[in-house]
């Protein structure tokens, strides 16, 4: 039977195929997946913040991207995964509340796609798709045994990418 | 702000859930007289939650609730967001507009702007309440609403406190109305560093 794994916000998770990674409901949050298709194993991580040096006090690595990836990547290469075979997948980051006066912190969904992109850039793992920005909150999946990764939204419907 | 702040003592947490009893008291009776139906409250619950914890007091992440969202100035920087089951939206929305129970079925433009004057309301009653107690004068945001998955909607809250910890600490009031056909959950979540400022303002040790 393949399995549903859930993956909560600031956490992350890895398996391999059949297994299914879903983590739900995210706004400005982000979820990056890792995933090499020979073996076809993998990692989803959500996370909330793009830098963990601007903030005060964590004890969770996983909340943000600096912290959270090195991490889930350890993770998935120890399940056996070839470092250049991984690709990388990412959706989120919106806005969900427009204001005309937005201050930093209600950007925080573009900063942390920008975030993640240039920490995957220098860690040389390839983003080969994403979906973020708007203003709509989504659910993401990643299912270990193609590398689907589906993005669903209450407004926009379903899409793989 | 030091990790000392969220030991409060048990004499404090009870002044906390005052204020927000008579804030929701307020923003309760206000509802009532709009849409002219008895509106029970809960007794707030004032809680430390870990932030990944907090989708779940909302029926989970992806659980389509109508969001009103606003942003408290002052002395004690907080957030306010009044969350509504999306039937329950649609549902207060019928009793706004005058329409018929069930008729609507998605919010246009003077819909979302009506829910969003109910926010206004609700807020601004529940800090009237809150100015009686504390004499911190907070000066709440113009609304902005969305109607989306529920985590993704308190993620606007949560990013901010994810800066400073990893624990919220929320006051929530639940709103039912009497027929059930509106329930509705307050949050107030003050900034990290806000919760001293309102605490000494209350005056317990």
């Amino acid at each position: 039977m393949p399995e549903l794994i859930r993956v909560g916000m600031a956490d992350y998770k890895v398996g391999k195929a059949p297994s299914t990674l879903i983590s739900y409901g995210l706004g400005s949050c982000i979820g990056v997946s890792l995933y090499d298709p020979q073996l076809k194993v993998g990692g989803l991580l959500h996370i909330m913040l793009p830098d963990s040096t601007q903030a005060r006090a964590s004890d969770n690595p996983a909340k943000f991207a600096d912290t959270g990836l090195p991490l889930m990547l350890e993770d998935v290469l120890k399940l056996g995964a070839s470092r250049s075979r991984l690709v990388a997948k990412i959706a989120g980051g919106a806005q969900m509340f427009a204001f005309a006066n937005a201050t930093d912190i209600m950007r925080v969904g573009a900063r942390n796609a920008a975030a993640i992109t240039e920490l995957l850039q220098k860690m040389n793992i390839r983003l080969i798709a994403q979906d973020v920005g708007g203003t709509y909150g989504r659910t993401v999946s990643i299912d270990l045994n193609t590398g689907m990764y589906t993005v669903k939204t209450i407004a926009k419907g379903e899409k793989q990418i | 702000m030091s990790e000392d702040e969220f030991n409060l003592t048990p004499v404090q947490l009870d002044a906390l859930k005052e204020i927000g009893n008579v804030g929701a008291g307020n923003s309760a009776t206000a509802l009532s007289q709009i849409i002219n139906r008895r509106i029970d409250m809960n007794v707030p619950k004032v809680d430390l939650v870990p932030l990944e914890a907090v989708p779940d007091l909302v029926g989970g992440p992806d659980a389509i609730v109508v969001g009103i969202f606003m942003r408290v100035y002052g002395k004690a920087p907080s957030n306010i967001l009044f969350l509504l089951p999306q039937q329950s939206a649609f549902y207060l929305v019928d009793q706004l507009m005058g329409r018929q129970h069930g008729e609507t079925k998605t919010l246009d433009f003077m819909d979302e702007s009506a829910l969003m004057e109910i926010g206004n309301i609700l807020t601004g009653a529940y800090l009237n309440a809150f100015f009686t107690f504390t004499k911190l004068t907070m000066l709440p945001s113009i609304p902005a609403l969305a109607m989306d998955m529920a985590g993704a909607i308190l993620n606007v809250v949560l990013v901010q406190l994810g800066q400073m910890g990893d624990q919220a600490l929320v006051i929530e009031t639940e709103f039912l109305s009497e027929d059930d056909g509106i329930s509705g959950q307050f949050f107030l979540v003050p900034d990290p560093g806000s919760l001293e400022t309102i605490i000494s303002a209350v005056g317990v040790e």
